[in-house]
């Protein structure tokens, strides 16, 4: 057995340099103060980056990626498209994810709305526009719907894993997707829009004059969801439900909520709006692919939980992403980058602004080792 | 066996928790091939002081000798060093592996990784000790009573001699309880020692060599098995009557509000949990709940408040406006409340049942209310002025109505609590451990509410844990062992031991149905 020192020895060096501690509370302006000082980090970091990795100048870079998301009136209008899709998806998750419902399914709950809008055009070409759009809209929500009570509807009544079971059935929607089309286009594996839309009427409807009216429609539509997430959440009995069925099961069996309701009800919801998001695409664009949705399903995950569940700063984080992503697209092209650098650039970002989150919850402490450690570094100087 | 030094020994043991004194200045020593049994009420610091030789904390004060010499247990690691293991009472097993490999998981003996070799090795100490297990068996397929033969398994692989066993048969059908003994005894036999803390009296007096009794974190005594008996041991146990000087008026024309007849539950592994309970809980009362921690306090509670599924039985409820009876029964706790039964439950977990932690004092001030009126949309206002009723009322110490449930502490969160149960005038109060962890002028503030409740007529029912609160505030105390109720008595003239008996009292002999 060891002796007493020996082991006394060990256990000093053992201890590390730091705690973590969780920070109870940091004021507002702190907490924003610490994000912007992320953000600027990450800045710099991504400009050195630039400049030693491909030579470019930083401002340059900078200047061009917001030329691309803001610079042209296309470049602008492609931003707004990206960012009302994405922030519907993000509407719709949040939810599921306020009652801690792992809905990775979005994905799939968007393309089955688009394909039963897709379905609706391909056979009813002979209904007058009105009825068909009311139609298309009407069984988009239902599809999406129809996507989320499933898996709620098994996680409700025997547990199983709503993670996995939702992201099975984002590719059960796709292999429909496929399906159909081949149904549709015997000679190739795609569909082109004439199919959907023969005579262009819906094209027209949504392209209206100068081709800007859908993304009128994309905007009001997608501003009125945020206002109804934003006062169901917080304001209706059933945001309030849903809220104690994510913090605690038992609480809400103790005063007597009707848990399995709950879950089967807000999974409906979240796929509804997901159905309304795979309407707008497939509708707008009279087209539709197994890859509509491209991978926003996921994204809004990311961004539901980096605005914390709130519909305002949601907007705000939308807007973000899909900038991003516009000027990634012009650096790529307009300073002859690869796109993958571009990439690369919005993962450190995010990087940045995820990780400071860590530094606004918990505060490093230095341990007794550490200071004593400077103390000696001190000494050692002098 | 005087001769031999003792294979443990504990001198001047001290743990502090803050300022909560867990153990004092606690002497204990433990024989070669014996079997000791730590005998204790909840909260008298048993698991404490185990806990110190199994590594999981460290005195304060004192020293512990492992065969005469100073031993410093800071881990479990250390503990195994030393040859002392400890099997606790929830077990902490890898569902998705064999016994074998949990038995070996975390042994770092420099040997390479062979699970042959020590499959071969757990048959052997199996046999020896005569366990049945199936070493290849994987836990998630296991009985209870199997997954603690690992438990047990585990220990002895690593070479332990002093054996640490908290409350082994709480989990146990008795056949199995008796299979273990046998184990048991046959390991004393072997020389090594055997400690096991329970609160069964019949199973101290037929397995234990020696009985321990801690009250209040000291230790009392240690007496010789063989010369005592139950009264005796009961009597070190609870000590005597504290005079505690906490109101109570006699009851104003009680009548019969809630009746419970021949109620049984079963808990998801098929265990009784509940046995054929029958009681009346009048207005105007506060009936008392004595029992030892998991006799069934809180299914019973729980299944009054439509929470516990049962397997047979009637609830009764006398409503006083309508006259009506009701039968709660296999109701939700909604169609409860729909059926017009004030019924308020201060439940055990605080803040994983009564309260949600993170919502503000407004929003769970809501739970109960919120879904008053027609509108989609709820209303805040009267729960924010009853958020500041109580707050004012029972001077909860909050930064305002905003601020999260969990950020309060322990007394507050409980004011808040109570607050919101006896706000809704309940026509029965049921609370269950509804001073733990608070300081006496919190604890006392509580009485004073349920006396209050009383005087309005509810029927309250009190689970508690301290006796002398329990004789001082109730009018009746059921007592509750394994399930069952062992008997009702008066308050007013019951003396401490008599209800400290029928605590220990029956348990799962078997032969009573």
């Amino acid at each position: 057995m060891k002796t007493d020192t020996e082991t006394k020895k060990k256990e000093e060096q053992r201890e590390p340099l730091f705690h973590i501690e969780k920070n109870p509370a940091l004021s507002m302006p702190r907490a924003i103060g610490v994000r912007a000082a992320a953000i600027l980090l990450a800045l710099i970091f991504c400009g050195l980056l630039t400049t030693i990795l491909t030579g470019v100048n930083p401002i340059d870079f900078y200047g061009q990626m917001i030329f691309g998301a803001f610079g042209t009136t296309d470049n602008f209008l492609v931003t707004v498209q990206h960012l009302s899709f994405l922030l519907c998806i993000s509407l719709a998750v949040t939810p599921a994810f306020k009652m801690k419902f792992w809905n990775t399914g979005a994905e799939g709950q968007v393309l089955m709305g688009g394909l039963a809008t897709a379905i609706c055009m391909y056979y009813g070409k002979a209904l007058p526009l009105w009825l068909l759009l009311i139609l298309m809209f009407v069984s988009a929500m239902v599809a999406g719907a129809l996507w989320g009570i499933i898996p709620a509807f098994f996680k409700a009544h025997w547990d199983t894993n709503e993670t996995l079971f939702t992201l099975m059935m984002n590719y059960v929607a796709m292999q429909l997707i496929i399906f159909f089309m081949r149904q549709w286009n015997k000679l190739s594996a795609g569909i082109d829009f004439y199919q959907l839309d023969p005579t262009g009427r819906i094209g027209a409807f949504f392209n209206g004059a100068t081709g800007v009216r859908k993304y009128i429609i994309y905007v009001i539509v997608v501003a009125l969801i945020t206002v109804f997430m934003h006062l169901y959440l917080k304001y209706s009995k059933h945001g309030y439900e849903l809220t104690v069925v994510g913090e605690s099961r038992n609480t809400a069996r103790y005063i007597g909520i009707d848990v399995k309701k709950v879950i089967i009800r807000t999974m409906a919801l979240s796929g509804l709006v997901c159905g309304i998001c795979g309407f707008l695409m497939v509708a707008s664009a009279q087209n539709i692919s197994s890859n509509t949705a491209g991978g926003m399903g996921f994204t809004a995950i990311m961004v539901s939980w980096l605005s914390k569940f709130n519909p305002v700063i949601m907007i705000f984080v939308s807007l973000f992403l899909a900038a991003l992503d516009g000027g990634a697209i012009a650096v790529s092209t307009g300073l002859e980058i690869s796109k993958s650098f571009s990439d690369i650039v919005t993962g450190i970002l995010l990087f940045f602004i995820i990780g400071c989150e860590f530094f606004i919850q918990y505060k490093l402490v230095p341990t007794a080792r550490l200071k004593a450690l400077f103390k000696k570094n001190k000494e050692d100087k002098q | 066996m005087t001769n031999t030094p003792p294979a443990l020994e504990l001198r001047h043991v001290t743990k502090r928790f803050g300022s909560v004194i867990a153990n004092h200045d606690v002497d204990m020593d433990f024989r070669h091939g014996e079997i000791l049994a730590i005998l204790g009420e909840n909260g008298s610091g048993k698991t404490t002081l185990m806990n110190m030789i199994a590594g999981i904390y460290y005195p304060d004060e004192g020293e512990i000798l492992v065969d005469g010499e100073l031993a410093l247990i800071r881990s479990p690691k250390d503990a195994f060093r030393y040859h002392i293991g400890m099997i606790h009472q929830h077990f902490k097993l890898v569902d998705i592996f064999t016994a074998t490999e949990n038995i070996i998981l975390g042994i770092d003996d420099g040997e390479k990784y062979n699970l042959k070799k020590a499959a071969a090795r757990v048959l052997e100490i199996t046999e020896r000790y005569g366990f049945e297990i199936d070493p290849y068996k994987k836990i998630y397929e296991m009985s209870v009573s199997e997954k603690q033969t690992v438990e047990i398994l585990k220990v002895l692989y690593r070479g332990a001699d002093i054996l640490i066993l908290d409350e082994p048969t709480a989990v146990l059908t008795p056949q199995e309880t008796q299979k273990l003994f046998a184990v048991l005894r046959r390991m004393r036999d072997d020389g090594k020692t055997i400690i096991i803390i329970t609160h069964k009296m019949h199973e101290v007096l037929s397995i234990s060599d020696r009985v321990a009794v801690v009250r209040k974190g000291e230790h009392i005594a240690t007496v010789n098995t063989a010369e005592t008996n139950e009264s005796a041991l009961t009597e070190m146990m609870v000590g005597k009557k504290i005079s505690l000087n906490i109101g109570r008026d006699d009851p104003q024309n009680p009548v019969n509000r809630l009746e419970v007849c021949n109620l049984n539950s079963e808990s998801q592994d098929g265990v009784k949990v509940l046995d054929n309970i029958s009681f009346v809980a009048n207005s105007g009362e506060i009936l008392g709940i004595a029992g030892i921690a998991g006799s069934g306090q809180r299914e019973l509670l729980e299944a009054i408040a439509g929470l516990q599924p049962l397997t047979g039985g009637k609830i009764l409820y006398h409503n006083p406006k309508t006259e009506d009876t009701v039968n709660l029964c296999d109701k939700t706790p909604f169609e409860i409340r729909e059926l017009g039964v004030r019924l308020s439950f201060v439940p055990e977990d605080r803040l994983g049942m009564g309260l949600v932690g993170n919502m503000d004092i407004t929003d769970n001030m809501m739970l109960r209310s919120y879904k008053k009126g027609h509108s989609v949309f709820v209303n805040r206002k009267p729960p924010k002025s009853l958020a500041e009723r109580i707050i004012n009322d029972l001077e909860v110490v909050t930064p305002g109505t905003t601020t999260p449930v969990r950020r309060l502490s322990g007394g507050n969160v409980q004011k808040v609590l109570v607050g919101r149960e006896i706000a809704a005038a309940p026509t029965v109060l049921m609370a269950a451990y509804p001073v733990r962890g608070l300081d006496i002028n919190s604890s006392y503030l509580i009485y004073n509410l349920l006396n209050e409740q009383k005087k309005n007529g509810a029927a309250v029912i009190f689970v508690g844990e301290d006796l002398d609160v329990l004789l001082e505030l109730c009018d009746r105390i059921l007592v509750i062992a394994s399930g069952k109720i062992t008997g009702i008595v008066d308050a007013r003239t019951a003396t401490k031991e008599e209800v400290g008996l029928l605590m220990t009292k029956t348990g799962g002999d078997g032969n009573e149905n």
